[in-house]
């Protein structure tokens, strides 16, 4: 059946901002779906409040709403645009809810624009877990038995009845937040009460325990016309109990037979038609008892999710374009099979091969219609971020704690498991085979009794346990980690010790090519052979390409090679026949990012995936690499080849060494992936690889300490007084010099990694002390802290002679918290045109001494009037993607082409810059869009449940960013902050404690609140300036004084309590710390807007008084845009204006 | 779960077990290698892949894979071991099996056996760490061909003499082997207990598949399986209600005797159904002709349009030959036979190969297919439903 012919215009929800459960993988689905609808002639209209995602470029939709994604935003959107229907399935847990939200708010049947893709009935049915209970049961499978509960006392009441331990799943969460194993009436209440808070419903379900059963997941779809297809299946090695976001997981399924698969096929179809998703993608997940086979279904998403994303790029199949195409109506069967089709609908007419002729290339034409086959093993590893949460607990349960994830391919399950733990890029969470830390049998012992625990790297403990003797029946007992699974782990240790056996008996630790292939062929990696061997990687590497050892590249195709493969989406493996075809246009191979992690997320993948688009347009093939399931770039057809490789520098060296046999090679990209790729430079170069755009000496000179002073006093600029240091003395030494604060760090990190503010000898001499323990080889760093600075990023691109200002951003809170976690504006807000153009000749100045071809960040600090230079980066920023949303100029795109040669000159007569202005110089009526920072402190519990503190610091820790852009800064700032649970209080009460430095600057904030309505509750000495300032606030008692003598509550008493709609609490000296930290846990818990800096606590004023002005309006990009007209299309000079 | 010692069975990968080489060597001259795996010795057979990624053991003991050496296309083979339920019949048919990565040790609750113990016992031929998508992509290309798999001393003779013992083999074309494989006496599945009789079918046996009789017994059916050799005559001595044709190995071009005794069962106006090679000798018996496939279909996620619902079943399929429609008969129009109009029931998506008949004037159907599975998902079970329905027809019209 064609497509409907109603549908001419649809609203796609995003997701909104990257946080834990919900990431990349919905900007590739939400991408998909865009250019689909938009191929079909369809107008999109977009709301996301994600800035730094490919389907916010004005090029995806016809309309972008970068607004937050609330059912009131949404609402007038959909005033506003009157689209003919909602596609919300593609958006995560958060644009279900919101459609849903609009659902029940009768908005939908208002504007008569229906949900298509799922309707509200079939989420209700998937999503509520009651309906979805008898929704299994009518189906004749399985649920585990539970119960319902909406109160503590139903909680306890049902427990009675199922033992422990038990689980918590609280309804309508994603990402599996809340939910938590319980062993006894403390754990339960705790993990219960949380969950009923977080619950949109108050609701959680309890429910028996299947914990450590072997769990699975098949992606699904479905049609109109009722056909559905398998599009892959998932095995997690890790048992039940562990999330399957955190979850090592394998495709397809390793140990089950085919009566075993079918079952849970045919469960899994029944279930999709009995929830009646009518169209989509859907994924079910299952519990399958290892002792008899007993199959209890876990839950189904009626969505795509991040499991289909993963299975998108382990089968090649593209769930989420299909997805969006069945909701237009379309049957599978008319759609093709992109990688082993022509394109096109189904051809009409003769059949091809009925009488028996062959298939002509012509008559390439395959379904979608059919479920994909593998011939290779697919293994995905999630990334962890506890370094940055050292309070909180790292046991993995069933709330998913992982903030990113890697994927690989092999043609075995050891390869691809060896590929996978090294793209994660944690050297603990690769195996090794260390000779000194080889487990004695009471050390393995010990190892074992660690591994019963879920942690982030059990399979280390587990390898290790192995090597030091255990048995696979004792680890599998132990951790209910499939001994099939175990097998091949012993396997890897086997083959370790062959090597090494090997390499001693023979004379000079002789490597043969037998050996080197059997290594290679179970995965190990040279550095991996060189530490076995006692040789050098780069001895291994030479050794190796001597004897011919080199990986071939298969093909990802669907279909296990049954048909002709047209789409180059590779992998690499110790196999015989290469398929990487020759090509004759010069290619450019573009490293990635790999996988997300806080410091290194999506914006990056965002300047990559833009490079690779806008060099293919320029007579360039460009070859991705990338090991990142969830993103745009690793979609296979975002560049001319994909490869799913590790960014390590050997399997980088690989491609590189492919990709040449085929054909030209222009040179590599590394600056536009963060630091994994840039990491790489120095090292590809010196194999001789061409190395695009800004040099690696470059590079170097930004990145190296002395080298950059040495820049910054050739140009004139200051930085602040700095020094460096490789032990505690020194580190002293520097600081009695340039005095305290200081802040100190450790030379080559992104994301400020283990970047601490010290304020005197003691701190800063056991701060230096872990730090060259660590890393003895990189020094730290130590610099003197501008306290009261402003702080100022500037994207630019730099050709050697021109530098075109992408913008400039003024951040809101002072120096010292990270540039990742910190608000920022575009344009500054409080910055004279003076020091604007100071900032613009000390960044060019910069970017030329450099020797920068490319992009270039440079952050400033402005204090008393000097402006210090803090660091500079010739490669692309996070902040990329909100410069180029802010003022419409696709800057990632201009860069890659100055990289490759095009000057900014060229780039403005193009129309790919504008002609004449730039972002450094927006026009005085430009909007203002400001980006905020999200940070996943929710997400986390101390080891005694408690929530982790939430201050900001010099280490970055947010998972995601949102952009609000609004004309009025007010209204920019308030949208910046509303997303649903959680926005500024428009009236209520508020809780003041600021520190005493901080006393002076909130009067005025804290006055024009009250004058808005707002009640001022204060701590004793805060309560008294305010008093004396003529402002009423009423005390309230410190957390530390506990409830007074008539049971009066605590400050933390009344937050929990739901009391208090806004905290502004400064956190000061150390007296009150604990307190503060209390007062924080509490608001966060609750997921009320707190203000830790006076700074926010101004803006956030002038966002209220923006919210009481009326609803906020909303306007599109493109409407931005055409008003901002940098470009000039209107014919006059905005400037002017 | 069966216990082995990790060490028990070395990696086929390599050094300390001694694992013995294997050389394949196909006709048209290209060789692989890889390691002996199951019985050590040598094979030939057509070289056939197959894509499903579960169910190996049901592959194996398809009676349809008589004289096929198998490429798994899979690479991890053996992972579930073999079990006695999931034997599709009495033994390993596969002429040779060539796999990536064979299981250390099977790991499932259903397991009894190793995969490669079992291929030992039954003298089957095997060699792993080949890289089977080469081979399958060179199958692809070249077309299925036969192939010798000689491990052990044997693959240490030279190359042409390798080669000459591929050459010298039967081609699967003009291959009659359904006496091969078939059941030397009848027998009768009865349906489970609790379950009415309601119907008797005579199955010839052409290769059948045990989950066939199984399924028809399921739904009140008596099944009398009959050796391929039977005559009407001992069809008709079980008094049928309706009459089966297995799938089954060979070419169907040589099945004469089949072929006519399909023509007494449809002159008598018994009710009719085929599955694979039952297919392609309905089409014979209407006068259709059959052609071999470049590569055949083999795997269980091919899809099919029933024309008659629009629906597409992802099935599991097993077939090197296929009903060549009339030329210049649109496969959505009736052709004309000399038992009335036939209809192509059932097209494959990926190619338009036809993979059903349904005959507008006799009760007769069949399916190039496989809905009894066994490997494969579940979607076509629906059409032996399609049969039981197609007897009570006939009989409330009788």
């Amino acid at each position: 059946m064609p497509r409907r012919e109603d549908i001419r215009s649809v609203l796609v929800i995003g997701s909104g901002p990257i946080v834990i459960g919900q990431a990349a993988e919905f900007d590739y689905s939400g991408t998909q779906a865009c250019r689909v609808l938009r191929e079909e002639g369809v107008r999109v209209v977009l709301v996301n409040s994600n800035p730094a995602t490919i389907m916010t470029d004005p090029g995806v939709a016809d309309a972008t709403y970068v607004e937050p994604i609330t059912p009131e935003i949404v609402e007038s959107i959909i005033a506003k645009e009157r689209p003919d229907a909602v596609l919300a399935t593609l958006g995560g847990q958060t644009a279900l809810n919101t459609a849903i939200a609009l659902h029940e708010a009768g908005v939908l049947e208002r504007y008569g624009c229906p949900l298509i893709g799922a309707d509200v009935r079939a989420i209700q049915l998937g999503e509520d877990r009651q309906l979805f209970k008898g929704v299994v049961e009518r189906c004749g499978a399985e649920v585990a038995r539970s119960s319902i509960c909406h109160t503590m006392d139903e909680v306890l009441a049902a427990v009675e009845d199922l033992g422990y331990p038990v689980v918590v799943r609280p309804s309508f969460t994603m990402g599996g937040l809340g939910s938590g194993f319980a062993h006894d009436e403390e754990t339960l209440r705790r993990i219960a009460g949380a969950g009923l808070q977080d619950s949109p419903t108050t609701e959680v379900l309890l429910e028996e325990s299947i914990l450590g059963w072997k769990e699975y997941e098949l992606e699904i779809m479905r049609d109109h016309a009722d056909n559905v297809v398998v599009v892959c299946s998932i095995e997690n090695l890790d048992p039940m109990g562990v999330h399957t976001g955190d979850s090592i997981t394998v495709a397809p399924a390793m140990t089950l037979t085919d009566v075993e698969y079918q079952q849970l096929r045919d469960i899994a179809i029944a279930v999709i038609r009995e929830v009646g998703v009518d169209t989509g993608g859907c994924n079910i997940q299952f519990a399958v008892n290892p002792a008899d086979g007993r199959v209890i279904v876990i839950e189904m998403n009626p969505r795509v999710s991040r499991s289909s994303a993963l299975a998108s790029k382990a089968t090649g199949f593209p769930i989420a374009k299909i997805a969006a195409k069945m909701a237009l109506g379309y049957t599978l069967d008319e759609v093709p099979n992109d990688i082993t089709s022509s394109g096109g609908l189904r051809p009409p007419g003769t059949p091809r091969t009925a009488s028996g002729e062959e298939l002509r290339e012509a008559d390439r034409w395959y379904s979608a219609a059919f479920e994909p086959t593998l011939d290779y093993v697919v293994v995905k590893v999630p990334r962890f971020a506890f370094e940055k949460f050292p309070a909180a607990d790292p046991t993995l349960t069933t709330t998913m704690k992982s903030v990113g994830e890697a994927m690989a391919l092999g043609r075995n399950f050891t390869e691809a498991l060896q590929k996978a733990l090294r793209s994660v890029e944690r050297s603990s969470s690769s195996f090794h085979w260390r000779e000194e830390e080889a487990p004695s049998a009471g050390m393995a012992r010990a190892l074992l009794d660690q591994a019963r625990t879920p942690t982030d790297g059990r399979l280390v403990l587990v390898q290790q346990a192995l090597r030091g003797g255990c048995s696979v029946q004792e680890v599998h007992e132990a951790t209910g980690i499939d001994p099939w699974f175990l097998d091949q782990i012993a396997l890897l240790n086997q083959v370790a010790e062959e090597v090494r056996s090997h390499a001693r008996a023979s004379a000079g630790g002789r490597l043969t090519p037998e050996l080197l292939r059997r290594a290679k062929r179970h995965g190990f990696s040279d550095a991996q052979i060189g530490e076995l061997t006692g040789l050098s990687e780069s001895v291994v590497r030479g050794v190796r390409h001597a004897l011919g050892v080199r990986p071939v590249y298969k093909t990802v195709d669907t279909c296990a090679g049954e048909f002709v493969a047209l789409t180059p989406y590779h992998y690499s493996s110790y196999d015989e026949e290469t398929e990487v075809a020759p090509r004759e246009r010069p290619a450019v191979i573009i490293l990635g990012s790999g996988p997300n992690r806080i410091g290194q997320g999506i914006e990056f993948d965002y300047s990559c995936v833009h490079a690779s688009l806008a060099l293919r347009e320029h007579g360039f093939d460009t070859v991705m690499v990338n090991c990142n399931p969830e993103t745009v770039s690793t979609d296979y057809d975002t560049s001319s080849r994909l490869y799913f490789e590790p960014l390590t520098l050997e399997d980088v060296l690989e491609v590189v060494h492919a990709e040449r046999q085929a054909g030209p090679l222009a040179g590599v990209v590394v600056q536009l992936g963060g630091q994994t790729p840039l990491g790489l430079a120095a090292a590809l170069k010196a194999e001789g690889v061409p190395v695009v755009g800004t040099s690696p000496e470059a590079i170097h000179l930004a990145e190296d300490r002395g080298a950059f002073g040495r820049i910054l006093a050739e140009t004139g600029l200051s930085a602040p007084r700095h020094g460096i240091a490789f032990s505690v003395e020194e580190a002293l030494g520097v600081a009695h010099e340039i005095g305290y604060p200081v802040l100190v760090r450790p030379s080559y990190v992104l994301g400020g990694r283990g970047m601490e503010i010290v304020y005197d000898d003691d701190t800063l001499a056991a701060y230096v002390g872990r730090a060259t323990h660590a890393s003895p080889q990189h020094p730290v760093l130590v610099d003197r802290f501008l306290d009261t600075a402003v702080e100022i990023d500037v994207d630019a691109i730099f050709d050697g002679t021109d530098l075109y200002v992408g913008g400039i951003m003024e951040h809101i809170e002072e120096a010292g918290i990270h540039s990742g976690d910190s608000a920022c504006v575009l344009p500054p807000f409080t910055l004279g045109r003076r020091e604007l153009e100071e900032v613009r000749e000390a960044t060019r100045r910069l970017a030329d001494a450099i020797g920068v071809r490319g992009l270039i960040n440079v952050q400033f600090a402005l204090a008393q009037d000097v402006l210090y230079v803090l660091e500079a980066n010739p490669r692309a920023s996070r902040t990329v993607p909100f410069v180029a949303k802010a003022t419409g100029v696709a800057l990632a795109r201009a860069a890659a082409r100055v990289m490759l040669g095009a000057t900014v000159a060229e780039l403005r007569d193009e129309g790919v810059l504008p002609r004449d202005l730039d972002g450094g110089a927006m026009p005085a009526d430009a909007p203002f869009a400001v980006k905020e920072a999200i940070l996943p402190f929710r997400r986390f519990r101390t080891q005694t449940g408690q929530a982790i503190d939430s201050i900001l610091g010099p280490e970055m820790r947010s998972t995601g960013e949102v952009m609000g852009i609004d004309a009025g800064f007010g209204a920019a700032f308030a949208k910046s902050q509303l997303r649903a649970g959680s926005s500024l209080p428009t009236q209520g009460t508020v809780f003041v404690s600021v520190a005493n430095r901080d006393k002076r600057s909130m009067i005025f904030p804290v006055k024009r609140l009250v004058d808005l309505g707002f009640t001022v509750v204060a701590t004793a000495g805060t309560a008294d300036v305010l008093r004396r300032n003529g402002i009423p606030a009423e005390v309230v008692r410190k957390h530390s004084d506990g409830p007074g003598p008539e049971g009066e509550p605590t400050i933390v008493d009344r937050i929990t309590a739901g009391e208090v709609d806004m905290v502004i609490n400064t956190p000061s000296g150390r007296d009150s710390r604990a307190d503060g930290y209390a007062i924080r846990a509490a608001t966060t818990s609750l997921d009320k807007p707190i203000i830790t800096t006076v700074q926010q606590l101004a803006v956030a004023v002038l966002g209220i008084e923006a919210m009481r002005a009326g609803p906020l309006s909303v306007a599109s990009l493109q409407e931005h845009a055409a008003a901002l007209d940098l470009f000039g299309r209107d014919g006059a000079d905005p400037s002017t204006r | 779960m069966t216990q082995h010692p990790v060490q028990d069975r070395a990696d086929q990968g390599g050094a300390p077990g001694v694992p013995q080489e294997a050389v394949l060597v196909l006709e048209d001259g290209r060789v692989f290698r890889g390691e002996a795996y199951g019985a050590v010795g040598q094979t030939v057979g057509e070289a056939v892949f197959s894509t499903g990624m579960t169910g190996y053991q049901e592959t194996f003991t398809d009676p349809s894979y008589h004289r096929q050496v198998v490429v798994m296309t899979a690479p991890h083979i053996g992972n579930t071991g073999v079990n006695s339920a999931d034997m599709e019949s009495r033994r390993i048919w596969a002429a040779g099996v060539v796999v990536r990565d064979p299981a250390l040790r099977p790991s499932n609750w259903r397991s009894q056996g190793d995969l490669a113990d079992a291929l030992r016992d039954a003298g089957v031929v095997g060699a792993s760490g080949v890289d089977t998508r080469a081979l399958t992509r060179h199958l692809r290309d070249r077309g299925a061909m036969r192939v010798g798999i000689f491990s052990g001393p044997a693959a240490r003779r030279p190359h042409e003499e390798l080669l000459r013992t591929v050459t010298e083999a039967p081609r699967m074309a003009g291959s009659a082997l359904a006496a091969e494989v078939s059941t030397d006496q009848a027998y009768v599945v009865s349906p489970p207990e609790g379950v009415p009789t309601r119907f008797t079918v005579a199955a010839l046996d052409l290769g059948i598949k045990g989950t066939t009789p199984a399924l028809l017994a399921s739904r009140g059916v008596r099944v009398h399986v009959l050796p391929a050799t039977s005559t009407f005559e001992d069809v008709r001595a079980t008094e049928p209600d309706g009459v089966f044709f297995s799938n089954g190995p060979g070419d169907p071009a040589t099945a004469d005797h089949e072929v006519g005794l399909l023509r007494e069962v449809l002159d008598a106006g018994l009710p009719f159904f085929g599955i694979c090679f039952g297919n392609q000798l309905l089409g014979r018996a209407l006068g259709l002709g059959t052609y071999k496939l470049p590569f055949g279909h083999r795997g269980i996620n091919q899809p099919v349009l029933d024309r008659s619902t629009g629906k597409v079943e992802v099935t599991a399929h097993n077939h090197g030959f296929a009903i060549a429609w009339p030329e210049g008969v649109p496969t959505d129009q009736p052709a004309d036979t000399a038992y009335g109009p036939v209809r192509c029931s059932h097209v494959a998506l990926n190619d338009d190969v036809v993979e059903g008949l349904r005959c507008e004037q006799v009760p007769a159907f069949s399916v190039q297919y496989h809905p009894e599975a066994a490997a494969g998902p579940h979607d076509a079970e629906y059409l032996f439903d399609r049969f039981t329905q197609l007897m009570e027809d006939h009989r409330a019209q009788a």
